[in-house]
C-alpha cells in the first residue's frame, strides 16, 4: 500500500544564490508520510525559523524543494497530469493562521464557500450549493442561518476560522494540512475549534498535519509529533511518550518552557544554557545551546536513534538504540501504513 | 486616602496605585463603545498583579488610559487613577510627559518593532534619559547604558548595535531596559511575549522579575496567557466585556474560581496532565455598543437566572481578598 501524501528526503535551501549569499537551511532531509487509513493526527511543532511553515508549503506544493521529492498517491506533485494535480488539488486542503486576512471585506463570506464549489463543480444547483455550504457549516459547529449572509467584520475570529475550515471540507479532502490555526484565535474559542477539527478526523476520516508553535494543544489533539529544530527532527513519535517523557534536549528545554496555568507547579529550575561551538551544516543543529553537548555531537550531526519502538530521538546520546533512516521515520507513528511496523499494525488490528 | 473610597484592601499601607471607577469610551457614529466601564483595583508595593480577558475586554485600554494614552475617538470618561499620592488625570500634558517612563513605565505590545531602525539602541536609551533631564557626562552615560543592559541580560556591545542586527528576544530585553531606565514605581507590561518562542518567553518573563526585584517596582502584567499569568504574579483579574468580574490571589483565583466565566475559562485551557479534558466557552461575547441588560456575560452563563438581566451585579469581596461581581455569591 502507498502512502497517500509523502515527503521524501526533502530540503528547502533559501539563498545561496547572487542576490542573497548566505545560505539557510530551511529543512534538511526531511522524510513523511501520511497514511491512507486509518486516519491520522499528526503535529509538527517547532519555534519560528524551525522550517515548520515550509514543510507545509512544500506538502502544499506552493513551494518547491529544493531537493527531494512530495509524493500525492505515489506521483511526484510536479509532474503529474492535469486531472492527477486536480485531485491533489482537492483532496489536500489547507487552513491558515490568519482568519482575518484571507477574507475579501467586500464579499460576504457565502463567496469563501461558492468559489470552491464553482472551481470543483460539486454542485449542479443552487439547492444543491446551499446543502453542501449548510452541512459543512454544521460539522464545524456553526448556524448557517447566523453565518451566510454576513460580512467577515461582523463575526468573530473564531467564527471566521471555522468557516475556513467549512471551506476545507466542502471539498471533502483526504488530508489537512492546519498551519496554526488557534494562534490568532481567543483561549476560549481555541477549544472549540481543536475540537472540532478532532471531530473531522473522527467522523470524516481526514487526515490531519497539525502545525503548531503550542506543544500543550499539539499534545491535546494528536497522536504522532514531530518536533523540529531548524530545519531538522529533533524528535518523533507517540505524542505521550514525547510530551510526557522528553529524550532529546531541544524538547526537554521546550516543554520545561511551558507555562503551566498552574500556580502550584511554577516552572522548573532552568539549566544554564550550556553548548559549545556553532552548529554548521555537519554539526547538530542544537550544540550551541545543548547543556550535554560532546566533541561527537559538533563532528557530525546524529542519526534517528530509535529509542522506543515508536519513537526517535537524534541525540547521541542515544547511540546505542539503533539508527533509522530519515525515510522511514514514519514508520514509528501509530496508524502507519508502509515498512517494518506493518506486522505490529496488523496484530493490532 | 479619603474615607469614602471604596476600600479593596483592608491594609492603610499605601498603595503603588489605585484605581477608582475608571470608565473609558471610545465614541463612535454607532455610539459609545464601553471598552472600560467602571474597574476599581489597587496595586501594592513590589506586587505582580495580572489582567486577563478575551480581545475586546478592555484591558489594553486600561494600560493605555494609566498612562493617559487614549487617543480620540477614546475618552477617558471618568474616575481616578493614584500613582502613590499623584492623580494622574489631573496633570496637565506636560507633567504627565514627565511621569512617563520616570514613575510609570509600559512595554506595549509588540514594543520591539517599536525601535528606531535607523539608530543604534545606545542612542534610544540615551534619548529617554536625556528626555527626562538626565545631565551627565558622555562617560557616565556610557557606564548607565551598560549597566542598563547587563542588568536586562544583554552584553555591553549590543549598544552599537541596530535593531534588526537584534532577535525578538533581544529587542525586547532594549525595550525593558528603556522602561526601567529611570526607575519607574510601576511597569505595565501589556502581553510582552506575545510575539516570542516559549523559551524566551519564559527568559524575558524571568528577567521581568529580576528587574522588578532589583528596583522594588510593582508590575501589572496584560495579557490573555493563563499560563503566563499562574507562573508570574501574585494577584490576578478577570475582564469580562469592559468589567472587572474577579479579583483574587493567582492560587485562590485557579482554585476555587468563583465567577462562571472564570470557571469556564480555567476549563478551556489545554493542560499536559489530562489529555482532552478541555471545553470552549458556547457563545461570543456582547457587543460593547449594545450591552444587555444585568450582567454582562448572562447571555453565555450555564447559570443565568432572573435576576441577571435585571440588575448588574456589583464587585464584592466573598471570601477576604477575592472579589467577584456575580449574583450566585
Amino acid at each position: 500500500m502507498t502512502a497517500l501524501l509523502e515527503a521524501r528526503n526533502v530540503t528547502k535551501v533559501f539563498g545561496g544564490g547572487l542576490l542573497t549569499k548566505t545560505r539557510t537551511v530551511a529543512l534538511e532531509n526531511f522524510s513523511l508520510a501520511i497514511g491512507n487509513s486509518p486516519p491520522s493526527f499528526t503535529a509538527v511543532v517547532g519555534e519560528s525559523g524551525s522550517g515548520k511553515t515550509t514543510l507545509a508549503r512544500i506538502l502544499l506544493g506552493l513551494t518547491a524543494p529544493t531537493s527531494g521529492e512530495v509524493l500525492y498517491q505515489g506521483k511526484d506533485v510536479r509532474h503529474m497530469s492535469r486531472a492527477e494535480h486536480r485531485t491533489y488539488l482537492r483532496e489536500v486542503q489547507v487552513v491558515f493562521q490568519d482568519p482575518y486576512e484571507v477574507y475579501n471585506p467586500f464579499y460576504n463570506v457565502d463567496h469563501v464557500l461558492e468559489t470552491p464549489i464553482a472551481k470543483f463543480g460539486l454542485a449542479h444547483s443552487h439547492k444543491e450549493r446551499r446543502a453542501l455550504i449548510e452541512e459543512a457549516l454544521q460539522a464545524v459547529g456553526l448556524r448557517p442561518e447566523e453565518t451566510l449572509g454576513r460580512f467577515p467584520h461582523q463575526l468573530s475570529g473564531g467564527q471566521r476560522q471555522r468557516i475556513m475550515v467549512a471551506r476545507a471540507l466542502l471539498l471533502r479532502p483526504r488530508i489537512i494540512i492546519a498551519d496554526e490555526p488557534v494562534s490568532m484565535v481567543d483561549a476560549s474559542l481555541r477549544a472549540t475549534i481543536l475540537k472540532s477539527l478532532s471531530n473531522l478526523n473522527q467522523q470524516f476520516g481526514i487526515s490531519f498535519i497539525y502545525i503548531t508553535h503550542d506543544l500543550t494543544t499539539a499534545y491535546q489533539v494528536s497522536e504522532n509529533i514531530i518536533v523540529l529544530y531548524r530545519g531538522a527532527v529533533a524528535e518523533a513519535g507517540d505524542v505521550e511518550q514525547v510530551v510526557q517523557d522528553p529524550q532529546h534536549p531541544y524538547t526537554q528545554l521546550l516543554v520545561g518552557s511551558i507555562p503551566l496555568p498552574d500556580p502550584h507547579h511554577p516552572w522548573a529550575e532552568a539549566k544554564a544554557p550550556a553548548g559549545i561551538g556553532t552548529p554548521t551544516a555537519e554539526s547538530c543543529k542544537f550544540t550551541d545551546r545543548c547543556p550535554y553537548a560532546m566533541p561527537m555531537c559538533v563532528e557530525q550531526q546524529p542519526a534517528l536513534f530509535r529509542t522506543d519502538p515508536r519513537r526517535v530521538s537524534a541525540c547521541y546520546l542515544y547511540r546505542d538504540a539503533p539508527a533509522i533512516k530519515p525515510e522511514e521515520l514514519t514508520n514509528i507513528f501509530a496508524g502507519t501504513p508502509t515498512g517494518t511496523l506493518q506486522d505490529h499494525v496488523a496484530a493490532d488490528g | 486616602m479619603t474615607a469614602e473610597m471604596r476600600p479593596l484592601t483592608s491594609t492603610q499601607q499605601t498603595d503603588a496605585l489605585r484605581v477608582e471607577e475608571l470608565r473609558v469610551y471610545y465614541h463612535t457614529p454607532r455610539g459609545a463603545v464601553r471598552a472600560v466601564d467602571g474597574v476599581t483595583f489597587d496595586l501594592k508595593p513590589h506586587e505582580r498583579l495580572g489582567f486577563v480577558g478575551e480581545s475586546g475586554s478592555g484591558k489594553t485600554t486600561i494600560a493605555m488610559a494609566l498612562i493617559r494614552l487614549i487617543k480620540p475617538p477614546g475618552k477617558i470618561e471618568g474616575g481616578r487613577v493614584l500613582l502613590e499620592e499623584t492623580d494622574v488625570l489631573a496633570l496637565s500634558d506636560e507633567q504627565m510627559r514627565q511621569l512617563r517612563l520616570a514613575d510609570i513605565a509600559m512595554v506595549a505590545q509588540g514594543a520591539m518593532n517599536s525601535l528606531n531602525p535607523v539608530r543604534r539602541v545606545r542612542d534610544q536609551i540615551a534619548d529617554a534619559l536625556i528626555d527626562h533631564g538626565t545631565r551627565i557626562s558622555r562617560r557616565e552615560m556610557e557606564t548607565r547604558i551598560a549597566e542598563l543592559l547587563r542588568r536586562v541580560g544583554l552584553k555591553t556591545e549590543v549598544a552599537n548595535m541596530f535593531p534588526h542586527e537584534l532577535s525578538g528576544g533581544m529587542k525586547q530585553r532594549v525595550v525593558i531596559a528603556i522602561a526601567i531606565s529611570l526607575r519607574p514605581r510601576v511597569i505595565i507590561a501589556d502581553e510582552p511575549t506575545s510575539a516570542l518562542d516559549v523559551v524566551v518567553q519564559r527568559q524575558i518573563m524571568e528577567t521581568l522579575r529580576e528587574v522588578q526585584d532589583d528596583l522594588g517596582a510593582s508590575v501589572i502584567l496584560i495579557g490573555h496567557d493563563m499560563g503566563l499569568m499562574a507562573q508570574f504574579v501574585t494577584r490576578l483579574g478577570v475582564m469580562y466585556a469592559g468589567k472587572l468580574v474577579e479579583l483574587g490571589s493567582v492560587t485562590n483565583l485557579f482554585d476555587e474560581p468563583l465567577h462562571p466565566y472564570a470557571q469556564l475559562l480555567i476549563g478551556s485551557l489545554p493542560s499536559l496532565e489530562h489529555k482532552g479534558a478541555f471545553e470552549g466557552i458556547p457563545g461570543v461575547p456582547p457587543s460593547l455598543l449594545d450591552r444587555p441588560s444585568g450582567c454582562p456575560f448572562r447571555t453565555r452563563c450555564p447559570h443565568a437566572f432572573d435576576r441577571c438581566a435585571s440588575e448588574e451585579p456589583l464587585l464584592r469581596e466573598v471570601h477576604p481578598g477575592h472579589w467577584v461581581s456575580c449574583h450566585l455569591y
